[in-house]
């Protein structure tokens, strides 16, 4: 945090009391508060609020089933089936499929088709920041981690996802198995909740402890190769956050705190090796929440088309 | 100065060079040892955890264990369209591969539906959608793999197994066999053959014994044997050929059985040499039960 940071603009309220207690805990400890006061709650918590409801409403949907025997999806997100006709399977699981030689039948790839050209058009890490059930853990624990002023950690390289990815792959070929498939927190985690927990508890408080205290953001944003799958696909998707209003920023450092991805902003609204506001980054999971948090309103979404400035 | 200056400037950055593409190098080296490590580790467990215990049967039409594991997206919709809530997921522990279905035959057996909808359900063809008859399912084989506690075996007639079985009179007969205990009763004994069963369960799930089932349904690999394909079965050659391998044999006359097909040496009560008729001049028959009924002690 930079002295500017901490003292920031006229107006800006600054952490209470203990100065030492501020100084160690940063305005980052509560971002938001700026946008709260400027927009109001409820707008300040907009994309967060849908994405939740997003999040928890396709639990539900497959969840209606076992619970209530309401059958509109049966299956998970690794495949399933939507009112009898719809399939859709993970493009993810069925490129690991591939490299472990086997070829799936047409339900399973139309499925595929399906969903990878969903997010090939409006955004790979969609599916991580509006689909996946991991996410609301590795968010609660950097909500966490930021209210308890936790600092610091061994952050693994970012490209190591990619690297895992990679690898992901080759084991499936040289096991002729689902090999990651065994340990996957993402798919069993949704598996667990509609199909039952078993010791998969372990493998989702380990990433949560993970985020937690060794690595901020560490899963999501560094190792997941599901997520860097995604991220792929992500790279020329339409929908894209912008920071189209960047002239308003007053550097409270908030969006920066909050995003998931951190490293992506900088190029946009510093026009650091660009001159568009647009957000272009792959990495980026398009969840809105620098667009809350943020008290100038900087940022909105848009297209990849729209680079314009206001 | 300002050459000094400059100097060192230019010494500066020709070292910033070869270090920062050192350190590079060593960060992508790390980078991808930490994530080699991940992936080797999870492959490692992966295969380790492949070795199918022998209760959990997979669902029909399911691939050898290898293929499946290559196949299967562990989705549950097999699962989902079970009607008899036979199949279920693999939970992490449950000591099958995580997110894989299969069932336990002595909790729940197959009901062997016409349709066989979880192999519909599949989308990938880890289920093999070329199964269209259930009776052709190849899920596992049932052995009776206790015969110290089926009461069949005991003599009794439980004979559940064989009732129960879908298939009966052709996955499991019952074979009467000579009682060698009681010398005088029969053994009606539960015989599974293998061409005929589908691995259901039914027999294993109703086997009357408390707790472990004396017929269990394992996978095929560890019930059968593989056939021994150098050795010729002369019976079947013979019949395929019409005749011998060998040919015609000679065949001698064989005193006191003359009326006998050739090589049967069976002696019927009643048949042989007759006592006191001189055939063989000392012998006597003998006055006492033979064999295990003997009362013979050491």
């Amino acid at each position: 945090m930079s002295a500017q940071d901490t003292f920031g603009e006229g107006g800006r309220k600054l952490p209470p009391a203990s100065v030492r207690g501020a100084a160690r805990r940063g305005v980052a400890a509560r971002p938001g508060r700026e946008a709260i006061a400027a927009k109001g709650w409820l707008r300040a918590h907009k994309w967060l609020l849908l994405r939740r409801l997003s999040q928890l409403g396709i639990l539900a949907l497959f969840l209606a089933g076992p619970w209530f025997g309401l059958w509109i999806v049966k299956g998970n997100l690794s495949s399933s089936l939507t009112l009898g006709v719809l399939p859709l399977t993970d493009p993810f699981l069925l490129a690991q499929q591939l490299a472990a030689g086997h070829w799936p039948y047409r339900e399973a790839l139309l499925g595929g088709g399906i969903v990878l050209a969903f997010y090939l058009l409006f955004g790979g890490r969609l599916f991580c920041s509006w689909v996946c059930p991991v996410n609301m853990v590795t968010d609660a624990a950097a909500w966490l981690r930021r209210r308890l002023g936790l600092k610091g950690g061994k952050v693994p390289a970012g490209s190591t996802r990619y690297w895992l990815l990679g690898f992901v792959l080759v084991a499936a070929a040289a096991t002729g198995s689902l090999a990651w498939e065994w340990v996957n927190p993402v798919s069993m985690l949704h598996r667990a909740l509609i199909f039952g927990f078993g010791l998969a508890w372990g493998i989702v408080g380990g990433i949560f402890l993970y985020d937690l205290l060794v690595a901020p953001r560490g899963w999501c944003g560094h190792l997941c190769p599901q997520g860097a799958f995604y991220g792929l696909l992500g790279r020329a998707t339409l929908l894209r956050v912008s920071a189209g209003r960047r002239s308003a920023c007053n550097d409270c450092m908030d969006c920066f705190a909050v995003c998931p991805e951190p490293q992506v902003i900088r190029p946009a609204l510093k026009g650091v090796g660009q001159d568009h506001p647009l957000i272009l980054d792959g990495d980026c999971t398009a969840c809105g929440r620098c667009i809350d948090v943020c008290g100038k309103d900087v940022f909105r979404i848009t297209t990849r088309f729209n680079r314009s400035e206001s | 100065m300002s050459d000094h200056h400059t100097s060192s400037q230019a010494g500066a950055q020709s070292g910033a060079v070869p270090s920062s593409r050192r350190r590079f190098l060593k960060d992508a080296a790390g980078v991808a040892g930490g994530a080699g490590l991940l992936a080797l580790g999870a492959g490692l467990y992966a295969r380790q955890a492949s070795a199918l215990p022998a209760t959990a049967i997979r669902p029909p039409g399911a691939l050898a264990e290898a293929g499946f594991l290559a196949a299967c997206v562990r989705c549950g919709l097999c699962v989902r369209d079970c009607p008899y809530d036979t199949l279920k997921l693999a939970r992490l522990g449950d000591g099958v591969a995580t997110g894989t279905p299969y069932f336990e035959a002595r909790k729940i057996a197959c009901e062997m539906c016409d349709d066989i909808p979880c192999v519909a359900a599949c989308p990938t063809g880890a289920l093999d959608h070329g199964l269209k008859e259930i009776g052709k399912a190849k899920m596992g084989l049932a052995v009776l793999i206790d015969q110290e506690n089926c009461l069949n075996f005991l003599g009794l007639r439980c004979d559940v197994c064989y009732r129960v079985c879908p298939v009966i009179d052709k996955a499991i007969t019952l074979e009467r066999i000579h009682n060698p205990r009681s010398d005088r009763h029969a053994m009606l004994l539960p015989t599974v053959h293998s061409e005929y069963c589908t691995g259901c369960g039914k027999c294993e799930k109703s086997c009357v014994l408390p707790g472990e089932a004396a017929i269990k349904v394992l996978p095929i690999k560890l019930a059968q044997g593989s056939k021994a394909e150098h050795y010729l079965r002369g019976w079947e050659e013979k019949k395929a050929a019409g005749e011998s391998l060998i040919g015609k044999q000679v065949e001698l006359p064989v005193r006191g059985l003359e009326g006998k097909a050739y090589g049967d040496t069976r002696v019927a009560p009643g048949e042989g040499p007759a006592a006191g008729e001189g055939a063989v001049p000392d012998y006597k028959p003998p006055s006492h039960p033979g064999g295990v009924d003997s009362g013979w002690k050491p």
